[in-house]
């Protein structure tokens, strides 16, 4: 076989989200600005039709991302905001600890 | 003189085995999500390309559950189907009928152009879909086998198709 598996060379970072969902467009737009490459995995509006995102996160909302390098997986927009800056930026303005399992008040993931 | 008419295509320009089959990036979809994936980064081992016509089609509902029935499904070389739906029409057939296959969204219908397997639908304006098409792949996504609809509709005699493309 070749030496190169077709997962190689992969983002590390996933992204589950909707299409058109706000809360995964803050996340999508802070990914960007840090210059982070990462890969969309779109699931549908229905609650009952996101089981993927349910075994992964535990949850039904998105967005969630799955950081492979940084064993991390998280749920709730804002949250997945201060880790991304705490970890790949220069850190959130207020320096929450962002990769603990902290429910920010947002509450308003689709 | 039969009272119905099974429309004969016109000759299909398509690709031929031995020929690089082209790589191109769409959404992959399964019964639970999608995500960009390039043809190139998918075939690491044989691997076989199904044209269907357009979700909702009788007839890409009878060629999946034939081929589940036969147990392509569970064969080593990757099943992958491509068709002209949206993403969502697409999951949402692989969840209803249970079918754990992956199937490229292609809407614009650019890749069965691009294979030479397209078919412009009459009475659906600006609308296009793939041919009923099996294209056999090896590693290095060059062309084994190639099975191509002449008429519409018109389905492979499978056991044949089996033996051509070394599955049986």
């Amino acid at each position: 076989m070749s030496e190169a598996t077709s997962r190689d060379g992969e983002p590390a970072i996933t992204l589950y989200r909707l299409q058109a969902c706000p809360y995964c467009e803050r996340v999508a737009r802070t990914l960007g600005e840090l210059g982070l490459e990462y890969r969309s995995r779109f699931v549908e509006p229905l609650h009952s039709r996101r089981d993927v995102v349910k075994r992964v996160a535990g949850v039904r909302t998105v967005p969630v991302i799955v950081d492979d390098d940084a064993g991390v997986t998280m749920a709730e927009s804002a949250n997945i905001v201060d880790y991304l800056e705490s970890t790949y930026g220069d850190g959130p303005p207020t320096g929450s600890a962002a990769a603990d399992e902290a429910t920010a008040e947002t509450g308003g993931d689709d | 003189m039969p009272e119905f008419d099974v429309v004969e295509l016109e000759p299909a320009d398509h690709l031929e085995p031995g020929e690089t089959a082209p790589d191109f990036t769409r959404p992959l979809v399964t019964d639970e999500f999608w995500e960009d994936r390039s043809l190139a980064e998918l075939v690491d081992g044989r691997t076989i390309l199904v044209f269907t016509p357009m979700i909702g089609s009788f007839v890409a509902k009878y060629v999946w559950d034939e081929l589940a029935e036969r147990g392509w499904l569970d064969r080593e070389e990757r099943i992958v189907g491509v068709t002209a739906s949206t993403p969502y029409g697409i999951s949402r057939f692989l969840d209803e009928n249970d079918l754990p296959v992956e199937v490229f969204a292609d809407p614009t219908n650019e890749i069965a152009a691009d294979y030479g397997v397209g078919h412009d639908l009459d009475g659906m304006a600006g609308v296009s879909e793939p041919r009923l098409a099996f294209v056999a792949l090896d590693a290095d996504r060059s062309i084994e086998s190639v099975w191509v609809a002449d008429e519409w509709p018109e389905f492979p005699d499978y056991e044949a198709l089996e033996a051509e493309f070394g599955l049986d």
